[in-house]
């Protein structure tokens, strides 16, 4: 059953990506994208981790994808995206993404080599997670705070209204 | 059970078709799109290498990864409002101030 819902989720979302890069129009690429992370906090569900997944469709799926429409809202492209000419350039990313997939698959299987085959797992427990986010990350944590400060911060500068212009 | 290493491989997977999208697109906002998908691969991978190191460690790491995604992407749609408004395009063939 489990291994039904990971092969449908992952055709969704690995569909959902090729869609986006064959479709020229921004708005339907930040719907695909949309799609694409909801199907992958699916996934994250999977993998024993709640509130990942949880996480993932909200922060990602419905926060950071919002402010992309909000984005393309705001640029409102009259033309739509030109065709490629150029079709050498897809043909070299796509060669050197299919050389790196080889790269990734064999150290993704040397990385999982020494792994037992069933670890005992941990993950799912929230409680767990918070105490690790207060203890062992607190540093990381509340560095994050500031980051989010400068972003914030450095939003506004860059693309905040002038008053005088 | 679904072997950890299809969850690496659909990863490794995700990871190239960020990679072909951020290559093959003309625009600066689909290709910040495919930056996105990249993280997302990443993120997939850490969750995969938690579950089966079976440590809670790779779901920390997601949940920074997240939060440093979001500050990004703030910050990235904001660079490309601004060289909008300056250029009034964000194909990338029409920024070449740099070529020589």
């Amino acid at each position: 059953m489990a291994l039904v819902i990971f092969v449908i989720l992952s055709v969704l979302c690995a569909g959902a990506v090729v869609a986006m890069i064959i479709s020229r129009n921004q708005a339907h690429n930040a719907l695909f994208l949309v799609l694409a992370f909801s199907s992958l906090g699916g996934i994250f569900g999977l993998l024993n981790a709640p509130f990942a997944a949880v996480v993932q469709v909200l922060v990602y799926a419905g926060a950071i994808m919002v402010l992309f429409l909000f984005a393309i809202m705001m640029f409102n492209l009259r033309q739509p995206a030109p065709p490629e000419r150029k079709r050498l350039r897809a043909f070299l990313g796509t060669g050197l993404a299919l050389i790196l997939l080889a790269q990734l698959i064999l150290a993704g299987r040397r990385a999982l080599a020494g792994v037992g085959a069933a670890a005992a797992s941990s993950g799912g427990d929230i409680a767990h997670l918070g105490r690790l986010l207060f203890s062992d990350y607190l540093y990381a944590f509340e560095i994050t705070s500031l980051l989010i400060l400068a972003a914030l911060v450095g939003a506004l500068a860059l693309a905040g209204k002038k008053e005088g212009e | 059970m679904i072997p950890p290493a299809a969850f690496v491989i659909l990863a490794a997977l995700l990871f190239i078709l960020g990679i072909i999208a951020f290559f093959v697109k003309k625009d600066l906002l689909t290709q910040f799109m495919a930056v996105e998908v990249m993280l997302n691969a990443g993120n997939l991978a850490f969750l995969a290498l938690a579950k089966a190191l079976g440590k809670a460690d790779g779901q920390m790491v997601v949940l920074f990864v997240i939060t440093v995604a979001a500050a990004e992407a703030v910050i990235g749609l904001a660079i490309i409002v601004l060289v909008f408004r300056q250029r009034r395009s964000i194909r990338t063939d029409d920024l070449k101030d740099l070529r020589g």
